[in-house]
């Protein structure tokens, strides 16, 4: 498989999908975080590649790393939001999440 | 076949396999386990795009900060130390269906669209991302100015930096710790009031 901007778009595909239908099926409320960041990964493997393939500079490069600070910030506040929702629960299947239902 | 190409495919194989098992792993450890595999490879296909801060900001950032902090999470919430939390086979079967649908669209969206023309990275155009050496032109354009856009061949600077980005992206870390520390921390029964 040669490097090139095809492959590393088809990595980030693969990743994306995964994250996908990691968030999707998963009913722990952990295997939900792991799939967000996940899609976040093939976003960033899709900016690298651009940034290093075509001529948009080191713009997808910047991006990444935003991307890879928001990751950690939205990693830290699903933690305590999960780590919350533990202790009300003692369970952290998001399945049992039900009390706001109407 | 060439060196990159060798290691790129190492890599690529890597990530994606390691995200598959992510997807199919059962227990939340190992789910954690093959992130961190998958998460490291991406860092090493970083480094192979000559993305080499980008590449030591995953490796730092992410394998080692947010990785962590999801392993004290599956700590802090387990009942068991193999707790399992399955999905039905229905389910399984249709997401996997879906899944592989999913993967053939988004697969021919890749194959369909005309990408702009590739570069090849010289020395003359320096900080385009295609060459690597990447650590100060990325500082500078967090300060605010672009040595690769603002500084080229004499034009007046377009102000294309990402100063206040940054800026906000720092104080939106600060808000988000406290307000994870606020949302996490142990609370204590409040007393009835009268007593």
């Amino acid at each position: 498989m040669a490097a090139g901007l095809n492959a590393y778009l088809l990595v980030g595909a693969v990743l994306f999908v995964c994250g996908v239908i990691c968030m999707a099926t998963k009913r722990n409320g952990i295997g939900v975080l792991m799939g967000v960041e996940l899609v976040l990964n093939g976003a960033n493997v899709n900016f690298v590649a651009f940034s290093r393939y075509t001529d948009l500079g080191l713009d997808g490069q910047i991006f990444s790393l935003f991307v890879i600070v928001l990751a950690a910030a939205e990693a830290a506040v699903a933690l305590a939001i999960a780590l919350n929702f533990y202790n009300n629960h003692l369970t952290i299947d998001v399945d049992r999440a039900n009390k706001l239902k109407g | 076949m060439s060196g990159e190409n060798f290691l790129f495919s190492v890599f690529a194989i890597l990530t994606c396999v390691s995200a598959l098992a992510v997807v199919l792993s059962q227990t939340v450890v190992r789910m954690a386990f093959w992130l961190v595999i998958s998460l490291g490879s991406t860092a090493a296909l970083f480094f192979l795009a000559n993305a080499d801060f980008v590449g030591a900001a995953q490796l730092l950032i992410y394998v080692g900060g947010t990785l962590v902090l999801l392993v004290f999470g599956v700590m802090l919430t387990a009942s068991g130390p193999y707790m399992k939390i399955g999905t039905s086979a229905g389910e399984t079967v249709v997401a996997g269906l879906l899944g592989l649908l999913f993967l053939f669209v988004v697969f021919a969206c890749i194959g369909g669209v005309e990408w702009r023309k590739p570069v090849t990275g010289s020395a003359d155009n320096i900080a385009t991302g295609a060459v690597g050496n990447t650590l100060r032109p990325l500082g500078l354009s967090f300060l605010g100015v672009r040595p690769d856009a603002d500084l080229a061949n004499g034009k007046p600077p377009e102000a294309s930096g990402y100063l206040l980005p940054f800026e906000i992206v720092s104080v939106h870390l600060l808000v988000v710790l406290i307000g994870a520390s606020y949302l996490a921390r142990a609370k204590r029964r409040a007393a009835p009031v009268g007593q």
